[in-house]
Formats: structure tokens, sequence, C-alpha cells
């Protein structure tokens, strides 16, 4: 049920600024992403507030309480690790009771949430057995049933389908968005996968280098993001360098590659260098008509199961990537062929210059 | 301007460059796969025969066969041989209660001190692995010293503070603490605490925090976090701590002789015995110290794995008020190790510097009168102590490579990984009398082998037992890839896993000299006219009429001196490589 | 260079059969995905090629010759692990020069060759640094150029990219690609993300405790599994119970749950048969008009996936059973709630005998 806040949140070890003045607000019952690269600070920030580590300046706020200063057996917080952590030399049973008999809580109490949190996971049959005797999946929603198993209404997660098989970490994410909702739960989940934090979030908040670069919906995020490392760090993205040529009501005429391309943005002046942003689900390509400016060559055809992928060479140098979903792809296209490149023009994205150059921008390093 | 295709393809080269590369690459891996038919370097044939799995079954099997021959085979043979003068001593009412008493004496004390050195040495443990500062690393390399020390200069340290008149008796009217149980439990306490310290120090260390952390969120207070899911998780290290503070009291004879005043443990009453030439009572003592130690060691380590800590109830008020009682607990583990370790082991530092400067040193220096004996005492020490320390690194060497990656089979390397640790369970007393006999019986041996191949076999375990851990410290994939890279086993061992386990095997070996240099019982149990010199240390301590305590003081000043050097020089000599 | 071929090879542990009679064939130059869930013994197949691992029955043989006998160091086989085992106490111009060293190439000689292959991997300034100095990113690269290093022309890649971030997982997917094939790698990546495999691979080999599932190239296989298990662990499927009423000459009639029909264009089984029908996902369309000859099915909206560049709908159809459709952004995603029509083509659907199991186990075995 709680309602987290955080202000001007800082951790530096030395020299190193792990987080950067970080301000962020989580509603009540939102389930919240923390997306980023390796050690953009995401874990940290969790950590901070669930009491593991102490920040350097800064306030956390739970329902309003000042939290900042308790230790973490005082906080409520239920937190997923993500190396799993269960305590190896209890059962299952054991350890999802663990926090309601440290709490003090009757034997009756404990009974019940126990089972029931079993059964919301599907563990009821495996109560004695012991983590290692588990598989990854089972592991880890133990360890989820031993976070909420104390009444806590606030969920950490921190990377908690890393260690797990693809297969298994997509199906499991949305048992634990379910989890979540049944619950009412608050939960913040930390993962350095867009695909995971897009497909379960309420909102995810984009990290780099100790600071928040962007929050918004999973859709805001995807189609219409403010900055290039999040358009770059979602999904994938097309990047290119144009010039705007005139700006006209409801949008503007940017130059890309010889061509001319109407765009919906209206922030940019006439003759500014800009970057031009499309992904590749909105590219598609065809067989040379003669009639379309924008033309490429196929260098590269990828299968990749529903999806077929072509890397169309434009200019020396320059290629665009182009989805098609597998069974409506143009007929008999193959390597080297010439083709016609369509932009859908509502789907564009336009950026400034990034003033360090693009890769700088975009690194995750 | 274009902006090139946004790809980590910018991070390899691009693909012209790419296509000579390729060229050259398939002309070196040609010229690399030839090679693999000649070896150009000068280990070739050590690389060849490394490749070849019956030479390097050979070599662990030789290994083991060295095990079994001189270490194992003789310690049980020896004793076994006398057997038959047991059935004598044992209608003489006197000897056996005598006998009984003492051994009874020798289990209580070695569990007494066991428990007290693990309710000591766990909160000073947490304190070194926790609480990390400048103050802690320095306690940390103190806490070291006790170790270092040879025991003998401990017992004579302990005996000076304890008991001396310039000790802490001269706060009292009368001597506090006079030589006997009381004062072997205190002496007892303090050489076996460092072993204790260090052992849990590394396998906290070793203990993933997480588990606390996990514990503390789901609402634990520390002290609770501790009991509930650390201790239970570390049980295992409390058992090997314990296990080992237990086998140093059994085993300890020179510094239990000088403080035991009329206490008499097991290897006091062999040492006795022998005095008198009293062979029944000598062999059934030492029989019973054999078979008892293993049986007991056997039992506790299969018996602790079972042991369940208590858990069951929480009470969560009562035991946060505790957590917040940390400092104190620090506190008074740094005053035990203060007032019960650090202080009586070096407390030996200050008649020694006396007798430095009232004139026994030039005396001392001269080798008049009774130094003579003295140093070449000390040289018989040393150089049996260099002469132990290198074969057990050679012949240690292939075992611990086979009990860490399981050369021989699985069930094979089982059994010797248990096997491997009868020398020092086994009090070094009895195993001294047991092997003393096995080699007389063997052949006319000179005194000075003898006592060397005792000496190798009390001390085999270290260095066997401090590599494979090194060597099991190290991944298998790391010397798997290295292999698929072109490396035979030999050129693996020689780049890849030897540099990594170097400091280990420096510490093996130490832990095989200082042992060495240190043991007493043995050397009095097999050998007659050599004296080694803690046993000539020993024999001073108890004729004060004879030695005055400048002249021990100075002996056992030297003897901490000298055993420091050596390390240093050591530890010197291997780093500059 | 080599072609590899196994013939028949097994390998057990105790009570545990790792390998199971398995059978492979890789051409010289190809890139061969082994996929498949933990524990299934990828692992150990990289490790017996390589000669860690010692064959219990069975022929390992490259360019047509027998290497069971041949140890690891004079197989030309580089195994790289997941965590890459760089050596921790050389620095990376050293670790890179290993395999040369090793080989008994003078020091010179195998220093060039470590330069150009850290300038190959764009790492030629941290040749003086130590491993754990390096982002996993780096490391990566560093293990790779070892490999190469060392002359050899097999790589066998355990989970190159499992301990990298998603993001860099997926740009790193085709640089390892490329690179393979210009410089005529024969690779063997082992994966257990199937998106990973069918992107690189120019093979795919499914391996299921210790067996051979199927094998083929990435289309192939996606297009036609041969079994659930396949169908389940590559690509998106969706599964229903049926059991054929009607078999024609070329479509038979199926009957679901509750008596709902559908047509499929695989006529392999007779009536009265209980079969699984899947389809994938992808295939399984949202549709407002009719598609003509598709089956179609009503269906409530049961949640909305947002994924990116993709969108699933969870759909309950009107006998119980559950599917999901996965569709490009480009058609406007129902809302949750909404009632809808299910289509996917006869054509589209691929049968299954009905596992002894149950339908539930056989796909929980992923």
């Amino acid at each position: 049920m709680p309602r987290v806040e955080i202000v001007g949140l800082t951790k530096t070890y030395g020299p190193i600024k792990a987080l950067d003045g970080v301000d962020l607000t989580v509603e009540d019952r939102e389930y919240v992403s923390i997306l980023g690269p390796s050690g953009c600070g995401k874990t940290t920030l969790i950590k901070c507030i669930a009491g593991i580590v102490e920040p350097t300046k800064g306030e956390i706020y739970i329902d309003g309480k000042a939290v900042h200063k308790l230790k973490p057996e005082d906080r409520d917080v239920g937190y997923v690790f993500q190396e799993i952590a269960l305590f190896p030399h209890m059962n299952v049973w054991n350890n999802v009771t663990y926090g309601p008999r440290v709490r003090g809580w009757s034997a009756d109490r404990t009974r019940s949430l126990a089972i029931e949190m079993l059964d919301m996971m599907g563990l009821e049959d495996r109560s004695s057995a012991y983590p290692i005797e588990l598989s990854g999946g089972a592991g880890q929603k133990t360890a989820v049933a031993r976070a909420v198993s104390s009444g806590s209404t606030l969920l950490i997660l921190d990377e908690p389908l890393g260690a797990l098989d693809a297969k298994v970490r997509s199906d499991l994410r949305y048992r634990l968005r379910e989890l979540v909702k049944d619950l009412n739960l608050t939960a913040i989940h930390v993962t350095h996968d867009q695909e995971e934090a897009m497909s379960i979030s309420d909102r995810v908040v984009v990290m780099r280098a100790g600071r928040i670069v962007e929050e918004g919906t999973p859709m805001q995020l995807y189609l219409n993001p403010k900055r290039i490392f999040t358009a770059n760090f979602l999904g994938e993205a097309n990047f290119l360098s144009g010039r705007v040529l005139e700006v006209r009501e409801g949008g503007a005429f940017v130059e890309v590659c010889g061509c001319r391309l109407w765009t919906r943005d209206e922030k940019h002046k006439p003759g500014e260098d800009v970057v031009v942003c499309i992904r590749p689900e909105f590219v598609s390509i065809r067989r040379a008509t003669g009639k379309c400016a924008l033309q490429g060559i196929i260098g590269d055809i990828m299968f990749e199961g529903g999806v077929v992928r072509y890397e169309v060479s434009i200019s020396d140098g320059v290629s665009i990537l182009s989805d098609c979903a597998a069974g409506l792809e143009p007929a008999d296209l193959r390597r080297g062929d010439m083709v016609e490149i369509d932009i859908a023009s509502e789907n564009v994205l336009i950026f400034p210059c990034p003033p360090e150059g693009l890769a700088k921008e975009v690194s995750l390093e | 301007m274009a902006l090139p295709r946004l790809r980590i393809w910018s991070l390899f080269k691009p693909a012209e460059a790419l296509n000579s590369f390729a060229k050259e690459l398939n002309r070196s891996g040609a010229s690399l796969a030839d090679r693999n038919a000649s070896r150009a370097q000068g280990y070739g044939f050590l690389d060849r025969l490394s490749a070849n799995p019956g030479a390097s079954k050979a070599l662990y099997s030789a290994s083991v066969l060295f095990f079994f021959a001189i270490v194992l085979l003789p310690s049980i043979a020896g004793i076994l041989l006398k057997l038959g003068l047991v059935p004598e001593t044992l209608e003489n009412p006197y000897l056996v209660s005598r006998a009984g008493d003492a051994l009874r004496a020798s289990f209580l004390l070695a569990f007494s001190v066991s428990l007290l050195d693990l309710l000591a040495g766990v909160p000073f443990a947490w304190l070194i692995t926790k609480r990390r500062s400048k103050l802690v690393s320095i306690i940390d390399t103190l806490a070291d010293i006790p170790f270092i020390i040879p025991t003998v200069a401990l017992g004579y340290s302990a005996l000076l503070f304890w008991s001396g008149p310039q000790g802490i008796s001269s706060l009292f009217a009368k001597s506090l603490v006079e030589p006997g149980w009381v004062l072997v439990l205190l002496l007892h306490f303090a050489f076996s605490y460092p072993v204790v310290v260090r052992l849990l120090v590394g396998e906290f260390q070793r203990y993933s925090e997480t588990y606390e952390v996990a514990a503390r969120t789901l609402g634990a207070s520390s002290f609770t976090a501790v009991r509930t899911v650390t201790f239970p998780i570390l049980k295992p290290a409390f058992i090997a701590a314990f296990l080992l503070a237990f086998a140093r009291s059994l085993s300890e004879t020179g510094a239990t002789i000088m403080v035991a005043g009329a206490f008499e443990n097991g290897p006091i009453f062999i040492k006795n015995a022998k005095d008198a030439g009293l062979e029944g009572p000598l062999v059934l003592v030492s029989l019973v110290l054999i078979f008892a130690s293993a049986a007991i060691f056997f039992t506790i380590s299969v018996l602790g794995t079972k042991l369940r800590l208590p858990f069951g109830r929480v009470w969560p008020k009562f035991e946060r008020k505790v957590s917040g009682y940390g400092r104190w607990r620090d506190l008074a583990a740094l005053v035990v190790f203060a007032f019960f370790i650090i202080i009586p082991s070096l407390f030996v530092a200050l008649p020694s510097a006396e007798a430095a400067l009232d004139g026994t040193m030039g005396r001392a220096l001269a080798g008049e009168g009774v130094w003579g004996e003295y140093w070449s005492s000390i040289a018989l020490s040393y150089v049996v102590g260099f002469l132990a320390t290198a074969v057990n690194v050679i012949v240690g060497f292939p075992a611990a490579i086979m009990i860490a990656r399981r050369k021989l089979g699985t069930r094979r390397t089982a059994i010797m990984d248990a096997l491997v640790n009868i020398p020092i369970i086994v009090p070094s007393v009895a195993l001294g009398v047991s092997l003393g006999y096995f080699w007389r019986a063997a052949g006319a041996f000179p005194e000075f082998w003898v006592l060397v191949l005792v000496h190798v076999s009390i001390t085999y375990t270290y260095f066997v037992r401090t590599v494979a851990a090194a060597i099991e410290g190290i991944s298998c994939e790391i010397e798997e890839t290295a292999r698929t890279l072109g490396a035979s086993p030999f050129t693996v061992f020689r780049r890849i896993t030897l540099p990594l386990i170097k400091y280990s095997v420096f510490s093996g070996a130490v832990m095989v000299f200082t042992r060495s240099v240190d043991e007493t019982g043995a050397t009095v149990a097999v050998v007659t006219n050599l004296k080694t010199a803690p046993v000539l240390l020993v024999s001073w301590v108890r004729n004060p009429q004879l030695y005055s305590q400048s002249t021990v003081a100075l002996g056992v000043g030297f003897l901490i001196l000298t055993s420091f050097a050596i390390l240093l020089f050591l530890r010197l000599v291997l780093w500059r490589r | 260079m080599p072609s590899i071929r196994l013939v028949d090879v097994s390998k057990r542990f105790g009570r545990i059969q790792a390998i199971d009679r398995v059978s492979l064939e890789v051409r010289d130059g190809q890139y061969v995905c082994i996929l498949g869930p933990t524990g299934s013994g990828k692992t150990t197949l990289l490790k017996l090629i390589a000669g860690l691992i010692q064959v219990d029955e069975g022929e390992i043989l490259f360019d047509g010759r027998s290497v069971n006998d041949l140890p690891p160091e004079r197989r030309n086989a580089v195994y790289v692990p997941q965590n890459y085992a760089l050596f921790p106490h050389l620095t990376v111009k050293e670790n890179v020069s290993f395999g040369a060293l090793a080989k008994g190439l003078p020091r010179s000689e195998a220093d060039t060759i470590s330069s150009k292959m850290l300038e190959l991997v764009r790492l030629a300034k941290r040749g003086d640094a130590f491993p754990h100095e390096l982002s996993g990113g780096m490391q990566q690269r560093v293990a790779l150029a070892r490999g190469l290093a060392s002359g050899a022309k097999l790589l066998l890649l355990d989970e190159p990219l499992g301990a990298l971030d998603a993001r860099l997982r997926i740009e790193l997917r085709y640089e390892l690609r490329k690179l393979a094939r210009d410089l005529k790698l024969t690779v063997m990546h082992v994966t257990h993300d199937q998106a990973e495999a069918m992107t690189i691979g120019d093979t795919i080999v499914i391996l299921r405790d210790g067996r051979v599932e199927q094998a083929g190239t990435p289309f192939h296989v996606y297009q036609r599994p041969e079994s659930i298990f396949a169908a389940n662990f590559v690509g998106d499927t969706n599964f229903l119970e049926g059991v054929v009423l009607e078999r024609g000459a070329r479509e038979s009639t199926l009957e679901l749950r509750r008596s709902l029909r559908i047509r499929v264009s695989d006529v392999s089984y007779l009536p009265g048969e209980r079969v699984v029908v899947a389809i994938r996902q992808q295939r399984t369309y949202i549709s407002r008009d009719q598609h003509d000859g598709a089956n179609a099915l009503q269906g409530q909206v049961q949640a909305v996936r947002f994924l990116g560049s993709f969108v699933k709908c969870e759909v309950r159809l009107e006998n119980g059973d559950e599917v999901s459709c996965k569709f490009m952004r480009a058609i406007e995603a129902p809302k949750e709630g909404e009632p809808v029509t299910i289509c996917f083509r006869p054509e589209d659907c691929v049968l299954f005998p009905y596992p002894h199991v149950g339908l539930s186990r056989e796909l929980e075995a992923v």
C-alpha cells in the first residue's frame, strides 16, 4: 500500500558516485521498474530504500514516514535478492515462515499466511524441500513468497529473474506482476532487461551513471522517448543524421540521406543538425520501382523467429534495419537486391545532436 | 555527414582488414598446429610426460604410497608391535589408575580448552572480519604472534607472567597461579587461540553476508539473524575449529611440562614413564591416546553435523535489546585477547631484555658453558626442520593435487582425504612412541634420521591440507581452459596453478617448519641422546637450580628471534621472485 | 578449419546419463548453436568435444580422424566457459599470448600475435590491465582474443553472452556472428536463449536430457518443430488439445474442448486419435474481419502485454482454452476485456500426439 518518496539520494564510495542526487516517487500500488545498464546505480538505490546500504545524503519516506535512519529490520520492506539467498539450512516452509516467526507472530497467523503464499506461487507440495533440491524457478518463487509472507506491502526485487533460463524468465515475470496486483502491493523491480521492464511495469525509470535519465509508462518511453539514451536502450533504433529544412504547422521537413522526410516534430529550427531516430518495425522495404527517392541494397537478412530483419545499406557506411513480421515479408528478396525504403512519419523521433557525439551518448559503460 | 550504423561492430575492425587478418591467422594457425608435434621449449619432455595418463597416475600413486609406507603404517604398526607389554601393565592397579587419571586429565583439559577457545575466539574473529579499520588490522596481525612463537617460549612466558614474581603476581602477595592444571589450561587456551581465530576468520570471510542481510530485511534484529541464520550455516566451521584446538591441546608436550607442576596428563605421563624406564605403561597410554583420539574425532565430526543449534523460539524484544550491545561484546573480546593471550605471550620479552643487558649475553654468544650445548640444539632443531620441510613439500605436493583434483578417483580421494588428517589428530607424543618403535624394529637407523622421519610424519598434514585447499580454491575451469589453449598438464601447473597458490605453498611450508621446531613430545619419546632446542629448554626450566632465570630467558629469547629471522628471510626470498 | 562429427557419443556420471547417444555433424566454418534448458547436457557436450572429459561410448572425429584419445592440448579446440576463466594473475596481453607460448612459439612471435588480436577486438590500449579491472563485455572480448590467438579454428563457447546485460547481449550477438564468419571459424555456441540461437546459428541443435531433440537450420526448426518440446522451447507457441474427427485428403477436422471445431492441414493422424495442436503466437491473429479459409474462434482479451516492438495479447477462447497472439505494433491493440475473434490458418497448425505425461507436464519440462 505505501507510497515511496526519495529525495536527493546520493551515495559515494570514495571518488565513485554510485547515486547522484536521485529524486523519485513511487505511488501507492504502482509496479515500477528501474532499468539501466550494469553500474548505473539501480541496485544501490533499492539497497538504500531497504536499509542495506546507508546513503551519503538524502531522504527516504515510506508513507510519509522518514525511514532513512531506521535499521533494515524496522522498515517492513520485502526484499528479493538477485542471488535468491534462501537459507540453505532451512526447508521451504521454514524459509517462508522466517519473517513472521522473528516478528513474534502467533503460530496460527504465521501458518495461514504462509499457506496462502505458497499456494499463490504454486509451491504447496514443495514445502518440505530444501533449497538445494529446488530448480531455479522454484527457488525464486520461494524467495518471493518469503518476502511477502510477513505482510510487507512494499516489495523490492533485485534482478529477480537474472539467474533463470530465458524461457523460465519470460513465464515467471507475469506471475510476479499478478502476485503484486492481487495482493495490492507496491513493487520496485530492478532489471537490466528492457523487455522484462516494459512487459510488466506500470512505469519505467531509466537510470544511467547514478542519475535518472527519464521515466514514463513503457509505451511512452518506447514510442516517445525524450532522450537518445532511452531510445537506444529500450528496443532497437536506427539513428541517422539529418538537417531540418522547413518547419510547418504540425511538423517539419527533415533531410535524411538525400531525401525529404515529413516528421511530427516542431521543436527544431530550420538549418539545425539533428539526429533522426526510427525503430526498425516502422521501416518497411519493397522491391525497387524507381519511384521512391530513398533506396538501398540489402546487406544481410536475419531470421529471428517471428521477425525477418533486413540490414539495408543506404550509402557508404550508413545502413538501416527494417523489421517485418515473418510471413508478411515481401517475397523473394535476397542479399544484394535493390530496395526502396518507406519510413512511417508518425513514428520518427527527432533529437538535437548530442554535443559529445552519438557513441558517447548511448554508451553503456 | 553520414553517421555510420551505430553498432558495437565498431569495436571490431572493418571487414577488409579482417580478410587480410584471416589469411595471417590461417598461416600462423597452421604453424602453431605444427608446433604441437615438436615442443621447442626446454620443458618439452616434462610436458609430454605429464600428458601421459600412465605417468601422472604413477606419480600420484607414488605419493600415496609414500604416505602409507612412511607415515601411516609405521604410526600404527609401531605401537602394535609392542602390544605384548600391555597385559602385564594392566595387572598393576597403581599403574592402571595413574594411567587412567592421566588420560582422563588429557581429554578433559582438551575439551575445556576447545570450548573456551571457541567462546572467546568467535567474538574476536567476528570483530576482525566485520569491523575493518587501521586498528583492527593491527590487532589482526598481533593475533598471529602466539602462532609464530615456539610453544616452549609461550610456555615459559606464561610461567613467568602468571606464576613468576615479576608477573601478575607482583600485584598480589603470593603467586597468583602456581604451576598446575590451571596454568596448563591458561597456556593451552593461549596457544590454540590463534589457530581457532585464523580458521574462523577465513570462514567468516567466505561466508556470504547476503544471508544475514536477507534475515534482517525479514525483520530479524542483528542478534537474531546471527543466531538463527549465520551460526547454523557456519556450524561446520565451528566444529572444525573445536577439533583443531582439541588436537593441539592433546598433543602439546614441551610447554605443558614446563608449567604442569604436579599435574599429569597423557604426554607428561609418557615422559615420566620413559624417564623411569617403564615401557608397559608407556605403550598402554600411547595406545589409548592414538585410538581414543581418532575415535573422538570421527565421532564429533559426524555427530556435530547432526547437532541442531536451538532455533525454535525467538524472543524479538529481548534479542533486539541484546543487538544493541555489540560494542560491549567487542570490548570484552579485546580485553580477553589482550590479557589472556598477548600479554602472557610477549611477557618473556622483559626478562630476555634484562638478560641481554646483564652480561649473560656475552657468555651466550661465546658459547661458554651450557651455551655450547644450547647452540648445537638450536642447530639441530633447524636442520631437522628444514629437512622435514623439504621432504614434505616434495612428497606432499602430488598428494595435495591428488586430493584437490581427485586424480585417482572419487572413492580413493575420500579415503586419502580422511587418512591424511591422522598425524594431526593423534597426539604427537604417542605418534612419536609408535614411530620410534617401528623404525627401531625396521633397522639400525642413526637417531638423527629417525628423528627426521618422525618429524616428517608429524608435520605431513599441514602442507598437504593447506595446498589442497588452495588448489580447490582455483576453479577447474581456469585449468581446463588453459589445457584447451594448448598447454600440457605440466605447463598448466607451472604457469597457472603454481603462481595462483604461491602464497599457500609458502604458508604450508612455514607451518611445517614451525611445527617441527616446536615439536617436543615426539622428540622426547624417540631419541635419548639428541636434544632439540625445545627439549633442552624444558630441561633447563625443570632444573632452576642449575640454570638461572636470565639464562633461560635469554635462551628462550634467542629461540624466538632466530625463528622470526628465518621466517622473515624466507618471506623476503620468496617475495622477490 | 575442422569439421566435427559425433557418432553415438554417451557419457554417464554415476547414475545420471548426461549425454545419451548423441550424433552430430558440424561442417567446416559452420556456426552451430546448441540450445537447451539448464541440465540438458550442453556443457558436458562441449567438454567432451574439447577433450576435458572422456567419452564412455561413441566416437568424436575431427576432419575424419578419431580424437577420442587425443588430450585437450592437441585438439586445437578452445573452450571458453561462461565466466571466461581469464587468468587472474596475468595481464590482458599475457592472457592472450598464453596459448601461443604454451604451444612452443618464441616469445616475440607470441607477443606479435597477441597484439594483433587485441587490436582486432579493440582492446590494444588495455594490454597491461588485469582481468578484474575490465567490464564484463571487455573480459569477453579478451577471452575471444585469447582463444583465437592460440591458433585454434574451433571455438567452443559456453553461454558466451550469459553473463552480460540484456542490451549488450543483443548487440554482441551480431558481432560474434560476423567475427566467426569473416575469420572462417567453426563455432559451437551453447545457450538456453532461443532468440540468441535463432539469430546467430547456421544450425540449431536442441538438446533435452542429454539427447538431440531436433537439429536443423533456425528457419527449419521454427517452421517444422518435430516435438512439443521443440515447438515450446523455440519461439512462442499456443497449444490446444483436441481429437481428430475427420481426415480428408488435404485437411482434417479436429474437435477441441467443448466441441469447438477447427480445420488443420496436417493429415498425419487418424480419426479418434488424441492430439495437440501447435500454432505460433505470431500466426495467431486478432482480426476484425473474416479471413477466408481460416479458423475463426471467439474469445475475450485477458491481458495485453506491451513488449516494445511487439504486443502480446492473452485471450481466453469461448471453450475455456487460452491462447496468446503476438503482433507488431503496427496494428492497434485491443483492450482488456474486449471480445475479439481469433484467426489462424490451417497451414499454420502442426499436430503432435498427446503426450503420456499430460500436456501441462510436458510443457513444464522446459
